[in-house]
């Protein structure tokens, strides 16, 4: 910014904009916190802070007895796997959309999009009966394919905006050259393409990891991910909130992390590219 | 530019694509609608048939419906105006030159990358609740004795969580929409004398009506179809306080495991849903021609 701002202004705005920014922040970082003290501290009234018991036993303790690592894995394999089967879907798809485009397009575009609008829970007695008879109920490739549809017309989207922005000026250079289709795609877009892909990618996984209907309405144990481990979770019989906390601060530290280092991708891939 | 071949190629390389969603779709939707007009319940079996239009009149006629549809738009347009109008005054703020405003962005981002069943079980445990939350403990501090939000105030409960989980996803739209803004228009109209707030009202304002669109279509798609918060905190209760349209089907299924009933509320979920996503497709679609 161009214009010259006093001190005494800056600190005053710092001050406020910090506050505002910790009171956001705050359930989370109670949520931490409550997850290293002992049960007895964690309830404790008023509420403890600086002389509060500080252990690490929960972790321990939730690691032991509920199989974490077990959800841990399903969360990841159902997040990645649906992410990567869904891109290959979609970049073949927005990569024609966005250089060979029809007069359909747009209106196809809209279509896709309007699946989304559909709520899950208006199929939801379809998709449980059609799971069971299919023998994909409570298994991981069940899920991945069901969060892959969910999202596929979110990644479509995503990666057309964003192929969108390749000049096709250099795809004609390439064709001059007598780069063939296929060598067209491997040598020229992608590489160009990759930033985008990237943060699609990211965005669905995350939307993956986050996702708390079909992961808990069709799975009971095998194939559940964190979600359903949470969900399950959250009725603490009396003095277990230091470890809900614990189990919590598990189940979103992964993704937590990864959406702080890719924050600025994000913004583009989750307005569809429509606010600059 | 395109050859013959590559058109041919490219309707090839949509087609995988517009196969499964339109499978996942209407397989589903055709299901949906042929258990929406016939008797199906998992807990007697034996009794089946056809039940005309009695799955749906029994949706109009119950006052749970009403209330379901009320809790459903009280949520949507909560949630949608308490997003908007801070997530306005919080990028406002933190455009502003400050100190460590990449921190600063990384803690207002959090809440967001928290699953909504996590979100809800640590803010009614931790915060809403009645003995042993954080809020109990601010009130009975002041000397007020503690406010059982779940219990008395459930709709405001929910919507106060789902707002928590969407603030940043609408203060962080708004910022990038507020950063694209050039400061000379500002400043030129700071020159010719004009207040901070006509500055807002007809230079900022208009500028970021098109983020703000973005904002109210895309949280709309996912407020539609809130389930988690609910599942956690209130399960719809206490009574049908804090039943939405989704979580009345989801219980009509799973508790009552009437399968025809649930259809039948799923087809009406879908019609209105249909029928605000053709508003919102219209306004989307405006703003992508640019």
């Amino acid at each position: 910014m161009a214009r010259a701002t006093s001190t005494r202004r800056k600190l005053l705005t710092t001050l406020a904009a910090w506050s505002v920014a910790l009171v956001i922040f705050f359930p989370v970082l109670w949520m931490i916190l409550t997850s290293f003290k002992t049960e007895v501290s964690a309830v404790a009234t008023p509420p403890e802070l600086l002389g509060a018991d500080w252990t690490l036993e929960n972790y321990a303790e939730v690691w032991q007895r509920s199989d974490y690592p077990r959800f841990f894995w399903n969360s990841v394999v159902i997040s990645i796997g649906s992410t990567l089967l869904g891109l290959a879907i979609a970049i073949p798809a927005a990569w024609s959309m966005a250089f060979v485009p029809g007069r359909k397009t747009k209106d196809l575009l809209m279509w896709m999009l309007s699946t989304k609008m559909m709520p899950a829970v208006g199929v939801l007695i379809p998709m449980y009966l059609l799971f069971q008879r299919l023998g994909l109920f409570d298994t991981k490739i069940g899920l991945v394919l069901a969060l892959m549809l969910m999202n596929l017309p979110i990644i479509v989207w995503m990666l057309y905006t964003y192929f969108k922005e390749i000049p096709a000026e250099i795809l004609e250079a390439a064709r001059m050259d007598g780069a063939g289709l296929w060598n067209e795609i491997l040598y020229v877009l992608t590489p160009m393409a990759l930033p985008g892909i990237a943060s699609t990618m990211l965005l669905n996984v995350i939307l993956a990891w986050n996702e708390a209907f079909w992961t808990i309405t069709l799975t009971t144990t095998k194939a559940a991910p964190l979600s359903a481990f949470i969900a399950s979770f959250s009725a603490p019989q009396g003095l277990f909130y230091a470890k809900l906390s614990a189990a919590s601060t598990m189940a979103i530290a992964p993704i937590l992390i990864l959406g702080w280092f890719s924050q600025k991708q994000l913004v583009r891939g989750l307005t569809f590219g429509a606010v600059k | 530019m395109s050859t013959h071949s590559s058109r041919i190629a490219a309707r090839i390389m949509v087609a995988p694509s517009v196969a499964l969603l339109l499978l996942w779709m209407v397989v589903p939707l055709v299901m949906t609608l042929y258990y929406s007009f016939r008797l199906y319940r998992l807990l007697s079996p034996d009794r089946t048939g056809w039940a005309g239009m009695r799955n749906y009149t029994w949706f109009f006629q119950s006052p749970d419906f009403w209330l379901a549809m009320g809790n459903t738009l009280a949520l949507v347009g909560g949630v949608l105006v308490i997003t908007v109008v801070l997530g306005t005054l919080i990028a406002l703020l933190i455009d502003q030159p400050v100190w460590g405003q990449g921190v600063l962005r990384i803690l207002v981002i959090a809440p967001f990358f928290v699953m909504p069943p996590v979100a809800a079980s640590i803010l009614e445990n931790l915060f809403m609740h009645p003995q042993n939350g954080l809020f109990a403990a601010v009130s009975m501090a002041l000397g007020y004795e503690p406010i059982l939000y779940l219990q008395d105030y459930p709709m405001w409960s929910v919507i106060a969580i789902v707002s928590w989980e969407w603030l940043p996803f609408a203060t962080l739209i708004l910022l990038t929409a507020l950063q694209s803004l050039s400061s000379e228009q500002i400043e030129a109209a700071e020159m010719d004398g004009a207040s901070a707030f006509g500055r807002f009202r007809y230079i900022i304002l208009p500028h970021m009506m098109r983020a703000i669109t973005v904002v109210i279509l895309i949280q709309t798609i996912f407020l539609l179809g809130i389930f988690g918060e609910i599942y956690t905190t209130t399960q719809g209760g206490p009574g049908s306080a804090s039943t939405t349209l989704p979580y009345m089907i989801f219980k009509q299924a799973i508790v009552a495991k009437d399968i025809g009933r649930a259809a039948a509320g799923g087809i009406i979920a879908v019609i209105l849903a249909n029928i605000v996503a053709f508003f919102l497709m219209r306004g989307i679609g405006k703003h992508l021609d640019t």
